[in-house]
């Protein structure tokens, strides 16, 4: 491993409560939400991840707890190293600091996941939907939204089917 | 029925300035169905005369929910969605998502299918400007150069015709190696093409690079600094305009882009002529990258194009016929597919827009757990109200032009 990410790793795990996890050579570690915007600074200032790669979000509905793992992938372009950091959202408060403040381009990333996955991202300045429809209802990327088939009615489910799609019988 | 619902644009008020809403200024809309907009790209224009004093993109009108349809389909099955997410560079898509795939069950590739990848990658990459070349110097008038830059480009999907038997949705490079090892007439139709295409670049040159209207149009126009483009996430020749010396291909290289003897082309001013200068040396640089690919192609000969891994890659059909364990590996991945571990990689690559990552999650059965796209237009885009401040609508035109989107990419 590059001495520099091992340092930052270190640096990061000393002053935050945080799990490592490897594979592949790619190294992340999973953070509290409410010490995102901390550790993003700490990386970004002290060892030069300036660049935010990617962000996106896990939902592992319905077995996981917490919820959603948010994921921030860090670059260094001066250093060429990465550093993933995944951020465990429980699924009743689905909520992150936002971290446009440093890293600019991650508003419309946080709009995406609010969008894909309601995941709100607090203090954001601009949080509408961005794919969606601006009417659009839920969250298309959760793991209890289907794919978009029509159900097939039977007797034991005729009745709720016709319950939720009253516009059928019009 | 589907109730209508009155809308008002008071959630939109904090995008504007105040003088906006006092009528000062005026707000226009750009598209979504605008000829220069390349795509179905619709912008917001807040504007004093023909001053841009803000511009809002509003993205998502190509939306088709790949990365949900994905979520749905086994791995081998997936791929074939991700030539419709960058419509101008679908074998580096396939290939950003095969080698994303080889990352997270370990999955090796034979190096005459690396070789191909990288030639057809390199190709693609050459199509893919040629695009952007002539649609960016449409916008600014220069009508004959999209017919010939389109013209080239016909020659490069013909050689992926003829590879794989589609112009454009390949899906021709497979997780562990490729569909089948390329035809005979491979060598001589890349050959001419080597031979033909330098030529046309000076004529691009001839065309465009002294052009006093093109120069007039691009210098100094949309500059970013190298610090506000790293900050906003630009990469590519977006990014290599402002000075800044990144490639995946060499910083975090995939394919064996390391054995091969490139430049990465950089520029300092930034502006969209920065940009244009980077582009059409990548032409060179390429050529140079696929004629280096033919002669290790040509020391390859015969040699296999797919991983002997049976677990995950289906045995040649002539085994079919001898082999009972071929039959069964064969019946196994046709119908169940194989399974990646409850693992999590990202892969980047160098498209021809920048950098283009995926990040793939596996659960421990054939089915992706959730795919993501990192897409370049998609960030690049979002830096487009910063490039284009205070700037003319005419200049805006051009700055979409010079950060090279392609809005599937950007709306997935």
């Amino acid at each position: 491993m590059n001495d520099k990410l091992q340092q930052a790793i270190q640096t990061v795990k000393a002053r935050f409560e945080v799990e490592e996890h490897t594979f592949s050579d790619e190294h992340s570690l999973i953070i509290l939400p409410k010490d995102l915007a901390a550790i993003c600074q700490v990386l970004r200032d002290e060892f030069q991840f300036n660049m935010l790669s990617s962000l996106t979000a896990v939902d592992y509905w319905p077995e996981g707890e917490p919820r959603f793992h948010v994921v921030y992938q860090l670059y260094s372009i001066d250093d060429n190293i990465t550093l993933r950091l995944r951020a465990a959202v429980p699924g009743d408060d689905p909520t992150v600091p936002t971290i446009e403040g440093l890293y600019p381009n991650a508003n419309w990333h946080e709009r995406e996941i609010w969008d894909m996955f309601g995941i709100e991202a607090e203090g954001h300045s601009d949080m509408r939907r961005i794919l969606m429809p601006y009417d659009w209802e839920g969250h298309p990327l959760r793991k209890d939204y289907p794919l978009g088939y029509e159900e097939v009615q039977f007797t034991f489910n005729a009745d709720e089917i016709d319950r939720k799609k009253p516009y059928v019988k019009e | 029925m589907v109730q209508l619902q009155e809308v008002t644009l008071d959630e939109l008020k904090h995008l504007v300035s105040d003088r906006a809403i006092q009528g000062e200024t005026m707000l226009l809309n750009m598209g979504p169905q605008h000829p220069s907009t390349h795509g179905v790209l619709r912008l917001m224009l807040e504007l004093e005369g023909e001053t841009v004093i803000n511009c809002v993109p509003d993205i998502g009108f190509l939306h088709t929910g790949i990365e949900k349809n994905m979520e749905a389909k086994r791995y081998e099955q997936a791929e074939v969605m991700t030539d419709r997410l960058d419509y101008l560079n679908t074998v580096g898509n396939n290939l950003a998502y095969c080698l994303a795939v080889e990352k997270l069950v370990g999955l090796d590739v034979p190096p005459r299918a690396q070789v191909i990848r990288v030639i057809l990658a390199e190709l693609q990459r050459i199509a893919s400007h040629l695009v952007w070349l002539g649609t960016q110097s449409l916008d600014l008038a220069a009508m004959s150069m999209f017919l010939y830059c389109f013209r080239e480009r016909e020659v490069i999907l013909d050689i992926l015709e003829l590879v794989s038997g589609q112009r454009m949705m390949t899906t021709y490079i497979r997780p562990g190696g490729l569909w089948r090892d390329v035809p005979k007439e491979f060598y001589a139709a890349v050959e001419d093409f080597l031979a033909y295409f330098p030529a046309r670049i000076e004529q691009y040159h001839g065309l465009l690079t002294k052009n006093p209207l093109f120069i007039d149009r691009t210098k100094g126009i949309g500059v970013i600094s190298a610090e506000d483009a790293i900050a906003w996430g630009l990469t590519g020749p977006t990014l290599r305009g402002s000075g800044v010396d990144f490639d995946n291909r060499v910083a975090r290289p995939y394919s064996g882009y390391e054995e091969y003897d490139f430049e990465v082309p950089t520029d300092t001013a930034g502006d969209v002529f920065a940009r244009y200068i980077c582009r059409m040396e990548e032409f060179t640089q390429s050529l140079r990258i696929i004629e280096q690919g033919l002669e290790k192609l040509k020391e390859l000969e015969g040699a296999p194009v797919r991983s002997n891994n049976r677990k995950f890659v289906p045995p040649p059909r002539s085994e079919l016929g001898t082999s009972m364990e071929a039959l069964i590996h064969h019946f196994k991945l046709w119908t169940d597919g194989f399974d990646a571990p409850a693992e999590y990689v990202y892969m980047p690559v160098s498209s021809p827009r920048g950098e283009l990552g995926v990040y793939l999650e596996g659960d421990g059965g054939n089915k992706p757990y959730r795919v993501h796209w990192r897409t370049p237009s998609f960030i690049h885009l979002q830096a487009l109200p910063v490039l284009s401040e205070g700037l003319l609508v005419a200049d805006l035109v051009a700055i979409i032009g010079s950060i090279d989107i392609v809005l599937g990419d950007s709306d997935r």
